[in-house]
């Protein structure tokens, strides 16, 4: 306020007018550096608005003098890093998975590149760290219902089970509860003998009942001693792992209405190099079988 | 004005015949500033004991600071043979035989400390010996006086030829002056990289253009602030940008020996006359001689000072001027203000005592530290472990209802050959080992001076698993010398 300036008494210079609790701001000149400073950011934005994307316009924007983008900064920044990869994508593509077990880098390579296809496409059913639900199996563990080599994991990615691909892996159990296959008191013998077999608690009279039964109807699947069979997707019985449970409760469950789990195939989905990765990652969790 | 006058000069009004009186404001507006611009210091050329010393010191910093990176340590043929080296893209620190990880930056803080220590106890022994002898700027300022001296010649001389009116001379001698300056400027951010790689294929690099672009930067950077603090902002540096000179006030005490005049002996200061009696008078015949060499510009007469970094010149220029006039040495001297009160008040010197509580706290933790630094350095493994428990799964159930723990674990070897390990483990009942990728547990290869990791499963039956946790060692023995590193980690299980 050009008309009332007040003029500080010690100093003798003028003050800005404002005041706080008596204490009054003196207008003081800026530094001189300062000012050059100042000028010469405004000077920098002007060299900037020319040579940079700055101004947005009504679709677009100021491209700049050297036509700079970050959108294809990023996109160049991906390209460098998958050509950097494709050096082993492209081997890795052609290898068999023994071969690619065999060479250090390129093994490194898989177990990084398949943790993180894992994360993106399996944890949603098998967990974060593969360690499985009820119903979709653990992976780090030496259990494996269809196969648990590297080649037999790389099948079972390819056209998954039970799923829409012709070469799926395949197979029911029959519901022989819901079904009338067997009788009640039949299921409940067949239950407690597997619970023999498994090594739980049981009832031996009724468990030894079941021993028949189970030799009818079961054993061809799952063995005569309950261990299984890979090529049928049969579970082995016989042992401490259950994908559904393994208690009486879940057991009667299970040979009353069956299990019908599945899992897609991912030949279409993911390329060749990523199931190589992800069945080498997958194997490495647990060394397979 | 006293009364009569003023009733003089009301007399003097009433009769309106003013006087006018020569008097001037002494806190005019003009004068009144808050901001003064620096005025130049034009420090003239002391000789004497001091004067040399600091040569001496000057010298040797810089050739400790010039040649280090030039001294070659043999390490064999898997490290760098330089024996300063600061390697960041291999994430190692060289000092002749001391090599250091990342990790292992707690050397780094004890030298730290040390030299912190260090500071204190020669602070409070003989006040800013720091900052008068081996400060940097200190010595870079006074390395840059001294090719003043050479360009332009002594105070009075430089003096004369800033008044002068621009002339052939005068631009010669500016422009010569400021070259070396720049060039001493470019040989110090120049020595600087040389500490980071090594030096005679970067010194090869460097003036083939093969050097990568932030030694270039770094040696511009470092040789603009030589040129600037060292050529022009001088003892500004230490008055207004330097925390050292505050918090060394709080460091010295009244035994300490710091530079100062002598008042009780100097005072009546009066100019020299010959044949004159000295016993009514004091020693300074005011010459101003310890003035003029003063680099910060002060006069030491006024007592201690912010601004004083103790570099004793005015001690050489004083005792220059008594040596001429006959007069004892040290009325400026190294003294303690325990002296000077002693003196003021008629009693006799005392001995500076060297050993008070003060300095022997500060030399008994330097050697504290010191010797935990060397405990460390000396009982400093060349194996260390690192184990890492997986959280996801925490544990796994085999089939035959065993429990299994999977672990990651580093192995960091460094030494500077490749060598072989077994791994073990120690406290867990009936525990099976097995490492992925090998055939048994013995045959784990690590590079030289690296680190490599390897994927554990530990495995326990049933009938042997924790409940909920268990405590366990790792124990990883190299397979040549029988060196161990152990390591404890967790065995997680069901809680039953
Ligand atoms: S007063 Fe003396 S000791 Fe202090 S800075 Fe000046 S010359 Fe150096
Ligand atoms: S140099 Fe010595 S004699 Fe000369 S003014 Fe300084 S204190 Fe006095």
């Amino acid at each position: 306020m050009a008309h009332n300036v007040e003029k500080d008494d010690v100093t003798g210079i003028e003050t800005t007018g404002h005041e706080w609790d008596g204490i009054k701001e003196l207008n003081n000149p800026l530094p001189r550096w300062w000012l050059w400073t100042f000028y010469a950011c405004i000077i920098w934005a002007v060299g900037y608005w020319v040579v940079y994307p700055t101004w947005p316009l009504i679709s677009s924007h100021t491209k700049g003098m050297i036509g700079y983008s970050s959108r294809q900064d990023v996109v160049d920044k991906i390209a460098e890093a998958k050509a950097a990869q494709a050096q082993y994508l492209d081997r890795i593509e052609v290898a068999s998975l023994a071969d690619i077990r065999a060479d250090t880098e390129l093994l490194n390579f898989s177990l990084a590149g398949g943790k993180s296809a894992f994360a993106v496409n399996c944890s949603q059913c098998h967990g974060q760290g593969a360690q499985g639900f009820v119903g979709y199996p653990n992976l780090n563990d030496d259990d494996w219902i269809w196969g648990g080599t590297p080649e037999e994991i790389s099948a079972t990615i390819h056209y998954g089970i039970r799923s829409a691909h012709d070469d799926t892996r395949y197979s029911v159990m029959p519901a022989f509860g819901k079904d009338g296959l067997l009788e009640r008191q039949q299921i409940n013998q067949v239950v407690e003998y597997v619970l023999k077999i498994s090594g739980q608690e049981h009832d031996e009279a009724t468990a030894s009942e079941g021993q028949t039964v189970f030799a009818e109807q079961c054993s061809s699947c799952h063995g005569d001693t309950g261990q299984g069979l890979h090529d049928l997707g049969a579970p082995r019985l016989s042992d401490a792992i259950w994908l559904y449970g393994g208690d009486r409760q879940a057991l009667r469950e299970t040979v009353t209405n069956a299990r019908f789990g599945v899992m897609p195939d991912w030949t279409n989905r993911l390329d060749e190099a990523t199931i190589k990765q992800l069945a080498i990652y997958v194997h490495s969790l647990g060394g397979g079988e | 004005m006293d009364q009569a006058s003023q009733a003089a000069s009301q007399a003097n009004v009433s009769s309106a015949n003013v006087e006018t009186i020569d008097v001037d404001a002494v806190n005019k507006k003009e004068e009144r500033s808050l901001y003064k611009a620096r005025v130049k210091i034009y420090p003239k050329r002391a000789k004497g004991v001091f004067r040399k010393l600091k040569w001496l010191v000057m010298a040797a910093t810089l050739a400790v600071y010039y040649l280090a990176p030039w001294i070659r340590w043999d390490r064999g043929p898997n490290a760098p043979d330089q024996a300063i080296l600061i390697d960041f893209p291999a994430r190692r620190f060289y000092f002749f035989f001391i090599e250091i990880w990342p990790e292992e930056v707690y050397y780094l803080t004890g030298l730290l400390i040390i030299a912190a220590l260090g500071l204190f106890l020669v602070t409070s022994l003989a006040g800013r010996v720091w900052c008068g002898y081996t400060c940097p700027q200190t010595v870079w300022t006074d390395l840059f006086i001294w090719v003043e001296r050479l360009v332009e010649g002594d105070r009075s001389a430089r003096i004369r030829l800033d008044k002068a009116p621009l002339s052939v001379n005068k631009i010669a001698r500016k422009t010569t002056k400021h070259v070396l300056w720049i060039l001493i400027g470019m040989a110090t951010g120049g020595a600087w990289i040389f500490y980071f790689a090594d030096a005679p294929t970067l010194l090869v690099d460097l003036f083939t253009f093969q050097a990568p672009i932030v030694a270039y930067s770094t040696v511009a950077i470092l040789a603009g602030c030589t040129y600037v603090f060292g050529g022009m902002m001088r003892e500004q540096v230490c008055t207004y940008m330097c925390p050292w000179p505050r918090i060394q006030g709080a460091l010295v005490d009244e035994e300490s020996l710091i530079v100062s005049y002598k008042d009780d002996r100097g005072e009546q200061r009066a100019p020299f006359r010959k044949n004159m009696d000295w016993d009514t008078r004091g020693d300074c015949i005011d010459c101003n001689q310890c003035v003029a060499v003063c680099p910060m510009g002060i006069d030491i007469r006024d007592g201690q000072q912010l601004e004083c970094i103790h570099c004793a010149l005015c001690i050489d220029a004083c005792d220059e001027v008594m040596t001429r006039i006959n007069r004892p040495l040290n009325l400026i001297s190294y003294d303690t203000y325990v002296n000077h009160e002693r003196r003021a008040a008629g009693q006799p010197e005392q001995k500076p005592r060297i050993f008070r509580a003060r300095t022997v706290i500060y030399a008994a933790l330097i050697a504290i530290v010191g010797l935990i630094m060397l405990a460390a350095l000396i009982t400093r493994s060349t194996l260390d472990i690192n184990i890492l428990h997986d959280r996801n799964p925490l544990f796994v159930k085999l089939s035959d209802g065993g429990i299994r723990n999977g672990y990651t674990i580093k192995i960091l070897n460094k030494q500077h050959e490749i060598r072989r390990f077994e791994i073990a483990i120690e406290g867990l009942e009936n525990a099976l080992i097995s490492v992925v990728g090998q055939e048994g547990t013995s045959g784990l290869t690590v590079p030289a001076d690296r680190l490599a990791q390897f994927r554990v499963f530990v495995s326990v039956p049933a009938a042997n698993a924790p409940d909920g946790r268990e405590d366990f060692n790792f124990v990883v023995t190299d397979l040549a010398d029988g060196n161990r590193a152990i390591n404890d980690t967790v065995f997680r299980g069901p809680e039953q």
